[in-house]
């Protein structure tokens, strides 16, 4: 990350002395005016990132993450489930970016509930409970995108009976409850990045790559959709953002993206050269794809509650919905709001995933 | 809908309960605080002695109090049938937005409930026109309403709005009308209407079913929103409550006989001495309040000023914004007393009146040498005909047969101010008739073929000819699609037929008949002289290509007709007895003007591209010619039928002092074709538009040291106009005025030549000449720093993304450098101000299907973009470009960004 020049300012939105200047410290014990962040979800690609820049910004940063992770700060194991780990977590801190979520195009809805609707509520308790003043919830795009087809839009407000699928849903309504708990003395703000991807991406990048690997990925409607993504170190970037300029972010959710509209197809062929696997060359159907999307979901549901398939099916409704149908967002707001611009072009991003692979 | 449920009787309802179940309703667009009820003394005849009656109204009332500020006056609004106040709902609102309190503050707003209709008082009487005009003066009397009112109609609303303004001149301050009519003597009934008023159809159309409710509604362009269809609906549920829809429509006078006639005499006759600003916001689609209504209602209120919303219907409230245009207007028509009274109601011409006026010593009448030459016996004008041969006359015949045709149309009963029609392809012909038309002061409107039947018959719609002079073709076209005006036939009908055809083309005269009239009237002795028509009267109507939207007609005045032939006069040089070759329509009309031979070459005229190099020659060869006129499409294939030309026509070529392309910008490579073509011409490119022509010109030699830059370098301004550019904000804004190098933004003219305004079309005439003194021509370009203008795009063209305003020239110039790509086109995609750039690129050989560009070309497109700045979201290929009818070179923008918007948002995309 450390190459990712950043290139702004500081601002005195953030923590409760201004003046404060983050940029000294380092190591795992607090200076004295240094801000103390707890990152949750960190071993996750964007979790990981955002604690890194926060580290080489001088804040204090403790994270929180199932798996144990070797880091340069203060790292704690544990679900933020468990009212202890929260409490644990949050003891002796300022702030809270929170990325803890479970990701997943299928599973089963409980799942959702416990770690993304529970879990967020649970922290937000301790953090309130502990008396910190800042909270980042980490959001997405897909809270507020009903299957229709998103153009240069606003944000949106996010609509739990509206989102598709469980992800969303379930973010949905946990970024409704962190945005209504916020207040001059406790201040949230949702911050929402489209589509990351980068160098060690599972989510979209490692998926694309194995799909195109093994031939099972075809374009929708000649995947011409236009979708704007966010490179991992910008998404960073603006979430750290977030944080610097609560004063004007808090209250809101933010959309962050590249900011660079692309057809999903010549997206997805980038990446597929980037990591040097063949790019699909077969179409089929928007509409052919979304319905048998429903019908693989639910078979591939059903087979797994047997244990008969481990891995994600091939192709769900929502995934055949957001490769079919256009989503790009108007970013003049976010932009202005934590006055940030995307650092790392879609093509530079592609330059570096590239260099990931050849090692 | 309780209380509503149980009205199925016709006992006269208490308001009350009509008007709570309203209230109980969230209408969309209505504010629940507008909606008042009022007990009204009735004096109606109709009614006892004594007897009240409830209304109910929209009131914005407390709106205007709450923007502290005094209202400027009241708009009385009346709806027509079967609609009710809800129609009115976006004028309640817009008269206290920000905009209007910005233009001179708050307007109160009523609009009412007629008595039986929406939710007033459903009183069990049959109220006729007399009635409900008493009724409306009754309620203003009652209300206390005082101070200026904007009587506002619809419909058969219109004529009950203008009843009661006749009647209440003292406070009438101006009159807003919308497809309504007034319905005359002599004037029959439309078809629709006639239908309606059948005793099989009438009472089963409008009371028993619900049908006229639903056809009505069924009008609007687009369809109604559910919701706001419900809300028409809201009022007229029951059969019982739909009695005044069905007794209005009986009310309508068919014959003297009907007992309402009277009253609509009166208030037809007495609008025509209403002398306030009146402004028509017309939907010409309706199929009952059609353009002739609006055409009767001109003659009657000749100061109004109109806006026809092209594709919209008889709803127009809902197909269109019809409140922002209203306060603008009224802002400009009824100032304040702070402000400074501007109510000049003639003046369509603020853009260039000081220009024009600076040369009112200067003009000379288009006429002037056809005068000068009464007895000059060489050769004023020479059509090529098909399969050879020519037809010619002399400026003596040419000034003779002007003056007869002028005389016969005149006894015909053609009037200085009457609009005719001229559907006659180039040539002697249409030259004898424009010159017939300019000496009486009447006005010619020129729409020509190359507009397709469909827009030809919109543009002459719009134009509302009171004659239509045409071919026999065009006449059948007259008569298929009911265009407008007394028809003239241009030629005589010969053979067996012609005593069929007459009558079945419902053809009036003839143009020889015509002019054999003349010819006897001025050979017996009668008197035949002509009062030449003020310069600043209107001489002619002319129209745009259509290629940005429906065709515009835009107005000229002899004045700026004559400016027109004097500044291609002086910047060509073209002294009289030039000779020319007219292949280019709009300067066909110039020819004798400018007291230049004029030759007609053979040619399809609705096809330029059907002009060939042998044809051009032949006609050049005629008359001598050291002059042509072309269209860039017509030089594309001459240049392609070079090899025609014979030793003799290439010598005859070689003649050609000036060659003059206008219509669209010409590439060098074309240029330098021609040159090869016509060795000795100096090859000019003019720059300019329906509206304003010439306004720059660049030769070939200019084109070559302009090289490449952002956009067409199109010269410098001609003799007599000015240039300057309106730098464009990021939310696609334009501001002032500047001659600062290299600021791109939309380019302005001011000219005496410019047109005067455009025709009926109110809105877009404001638009034009917002930036006081100058044209807007909708065009976006820069000038350099030696002065020359460079054309960039359209501004509908213009990409607004988060990084600014972009034009798209530039990129596709950009682009079309690249190997593999023919023609390119760069749009934008999604909301103002954050547009991702799309490329569309026409390859070679062309691709079968259109879809995403393979990735080597993309790579390489968008790196040629890049390079000028202007970063792509994707590159799309497409078989053929979309161009405009008329040059078939104007590639289509708009309609690519739709059809890109489509494609990229993942939807069926079809062909743009």
């Amino acid at each position: 990350m450390s190459t990712e020049g950043s290139g702004l300012g500081s601002d005195s939105g953030f923590g409760s002395t201004p003046g404060a200047d983050p940029g000294s410290g380092s190591g795992s014990t607090a200076g004295a005016g240094q801000r103390k962040v707890l990152v949750t979800g960190t071993s996750g690609m964007l979790g990981r990132a955002v604690a890194q820049l926060l580290h080489d910004r001088g804040y204090f940063v403790r994270s929180l993450q199932r798996r144990p992770v070797q880091a340069p700060w203060e790292s704690l194991q544990g679900s933020i489930v468990d009212p202890d780990v929260a409490a644990h977590a949050v003891a002796g801190m300022d702030a809270v970016v929170h990325l803890a979520a479970k990701v997943s195009f299928t599973g089963e809805w409980t799942d959702f509930v416990s770690t993304n609707i529970v879990g967020t509520r649970q922290l937000i308790s301790a953090s309130q409970h502990e008396g910190l003043r800042d909270f980042v919830f980490v959001s997405s795009p897909s809270v507020a995108h009903f299957g229709a087809s998103i153009v240069g839009a606003p944000a949106g407000t996010a609509n739990p009976d509206l989102a598709r699928g469980h992800y969303a849903r379930s973010k949905a309504a946990a970024e409704e409850i962190a945005l209504s708990e916020d207040s001059p003395e406790f201040r949230v703000t949702a911050i929402r990045p489209h589509v990351v991807w980068g160098p060690g991406d599972t989510q979209l990048v490692e998926r694309v790559v194995e799909r195109a690997r093994a031939g099972r990925l075809p374009l929708l409607d000649g995947g011409r959709a236009l979708i704007d993504t966010t490179y991992v170190g910008n998404a960073a970037e603006a979430i750290v953002r977030g944080l610097e300029r609560m004063d004007q972010a808090h209250g809101q959710a933010l959309v962050v993206t590249n900011g660079e509209p692309r057809a999903v197809g010549e997206l997805i062929a980038g990446i597929c050269a980037a990591a040097g696997v063949k790019a699909p060359s077969y179409s089929v159907p928007g509409w052919l794809a979304r319905g048998a999307g429903s019908v693989i979901e639910k078979a591939w549901t059903a087979a797994g509650s047997r244990g008969w398939v481990q891995d994600e099916p091939p192709m769900t409704r929502f995934l055949a919905e957001q490769l079919s149908t256009a989503h790009w967002f108007d970013q003049r707001h976010t932009q202005a709001v934590l006055d940030w611009t995307p650092s790392v072009s879609l093509d530079e991003g592609l330059a570096r995933l590239a260099k990931h692979y050849r090692g | 809908m309780v209380a509503v449920a149980s009205e199925q009787t016709a006992v006269p309802q208490p308001v009350s309960a009509a008007v709570s179940a309203a209230v109980s309703q969230p209408w969309p667009g209505v504010e629940a605080h507008w909606r008042q009820v009022r007990s009204v003394p009735s004096t109606a005849s109709v009614d006892p002695e004594g007897a009240s009656r409830q209304w109910h109204y929209l009131d914005n009332e407390a709106d205007v109090l709450a923007t502290g500020l005094e209202p400027r006056g009241t708009l009385l609004c009346v709806h027509g049938n079967p609609t009710w106040s809800y129609l009115w709902r976006t004028l309640l609102a817009g008269a206290t937005s920000p905009e209007t309190l910005a233009t001179g503050g708050p307007w109160r707003v009523i609009a009412v409930d007629q008595l039986d209709m929406g939710f007033s008082e459903r009183t069990g009487t049959f109220r006729r026109l007399e009635d409900r005009i008493t009724d409306l003066s009754d309620f203003t009397a009652e209300l206390g309403l005082s101070g200026p009112v904007v009587s506002v109609g619809h419909d058969w609303g219109g004529l009950i709005s203008l009843g009661w303004a006749a009647r209440h001149k003292d406070q009438l301050a101006a009159v807003v009308l919308t497809n309504t009519a007034v319905h005359p003597a002599g004037f029959a009934l439309p078809p629709a209407l006639t239908l309606a008023l059948h005793p099989a159809v009438h009472k089963w159309g409008t009371t028993t079913s619900s049908a006229f409710l639903r056809i009505t509604h069924g009008l609007a362009q687009p369809t109604l929103a559910n919701e706001v269809r419900d809300a028409f609906m809201a009022p007229y549920q029951t059969i019982a409550r739909r009695a005044g829809v069905g007794n209005f429509v009986a009310d309508i006078p068919a014959t003297p006989a009907h007992p309402s006639w009277a009253a609509l005499d009166a208030v037809s006759t007495d609008i025509s001495a209403l002398d306030v600003p009146a402004l028509m916001l017309w939907g010409p689609k309706d199929p009952v309040f059609s353009d002739r209504y609006l055409r009767d209602l001109l003659t009657r209120l000749p100061q109004a000023q109109v806006h026809r919303f092209e594709g919209a219907s008889h709803l127009v409230q809902e197909d269109r914004d019809i409140a922002t245009p209203a306060f603008a207007w009224l802002a400009d028509h009824l100032a304040g007393s702070d402000a400074d009274a501007t109510a000049d109601l003639t003046a369509g011409t603020p853009a260039s009146a000081a220009a024009a006026s600076a040369d009112v010593g200067a003009y000379v009448s288009m006429l002037a040498e056809v005068d000068a030459r009464r007895s000059d016996a060489s050769t004023a004008v020479v059509d090529m005909l098909p399969g050879g041969g020519t037809r010619a006359l002399t400026w003596a015949q040419l000034s003779r047969d002007v003056d007869d045709l002028a005389a016969g149309l005149r006894e015909f009963g053609v009037k200085a101010g009457d609009r005719v029609n001229l559907l006659v392809p180039p040539g002697i012909n249409l030259t004898t008739l424009i010159y017939a038309c300019l000496r009486l002061g009447a006005v010619i409107v020129v729409a020509d073929a190359g507009l397709g039947t469909k827009g030809l018959g919109r543009a002459i719609k719009g134009a509302g000819p009171d004659f239509l002079i045409g071919i026999e073709r065009a006449l059948a076209g007259a008569r298929l699609y009911n265009w407008p005006g007394i028809r003239i036939a241009a030629e005589d009908f010969t053979g067996s037929t012609a005593a069929v055809k007459k009558p079945l083309l419902n053809v009036a005269a003839t143009v020889p008949q015509l002019m054999a009239n003349g010819r006897v009237t001025r050979l017996a002795g009668y008197p035949t002289a002509f009062t030449a028509p003020e310069p600043d009267a209107d001489a002619a109507v002319l129209f745009t290509s259509g290629s940005t939207g429906p065709a515009k007609g835009v107005v000229y005045t002899h004045r700026r007709l004559a400016a027109m032939r004097d500044t291609l006069k002086e910047s060509y040089n073209l002294a009289a007895g030039t000779a020319l070759v007219a292949g280019f329509a709009p300067f066909a009309l110039l020819g004798p003007a400018l007291g230049a031979t004029t030759v007609t070459p053979d040619m399809d005229v609705t096809s330029p591209r059907t002009l060939t190099a042998k044809a051009l020659a032949e006609a050049a060869a005629a008359i001598n010619a050291t002059v042509v006129f072309a269209s860039p499409a017509a030089l594309v294939n001459v240049v392609a039928t070079a090899d025609e030309l014979s030793p003799e026509l290439k010598k005859v070529m070689a003649g050609v002092e000036l060659l003059l392309s206008a219509g669209a910008p010409l590439g060098h490579t074309l240029l330098t074709k021609v040159q090869d073509l016509a060795v000795n011409a100096a090859l000019h490119t003019p720059y300019g538009m329906t509206e304003a022509l010439p306004i720059t010109d660049i030769d070939l030699p200019g084109i070559l040291a302009a090289g490449v830059g952002n956009g067409v370098c199109v010269g410098t301004a001609v003799d007599g106009a000015t240039v300057s550019i309106a730098p464009i904000t990021a939310a696609g804004l334009v501001l002032e005025s500047t001659t600062a190098a290299n600021v791109t933004g939309e380019i302005l003219v001011s000219a005496p030549h410019v047109k005067d305004r455009y025709d009926r079309l109110w809105i877009t005439e404001q638009h034009s000449v917002s930036i006081p003194g100058w044209h807007r021509t909708g065009d976006v370009g820069h000038l350099d720093t030696e002065g020359r203008l460079w054309v960039e795009g359209r501004m509908e063209h213009i990409l607004t993304t988060s990084a600014g305003v972009k034009t798209p020239v530039a990129p596709e110039q950009a682009i079309e450098t690249v190997a593999g790509v023919a023609r390119a086109a760069v749009v934008g995609v999604g909301p103002m101000g954050t547009q991702a750039a799309v490329a569309i690129i026409e390859t070679i050989p062309a691709v079968k299907r259109p879809g995403l560009a393979p990735a080597a070309l993309a790579a390489a497109v968008r790196a040629a973009s890049l390079s000028v700045d202007l970063p792509l979201a994707a590159v799309l290929t497409l078989d053929a470009m979309p161009t405009d009818v008329r040059h078939n070179s104007k590639i289509d923008r708009a309609k690519l960004s739709r059809w890109a918007a489509r494609m990229l948002a993942g939807e069926k995309a079809g062909q743009p």
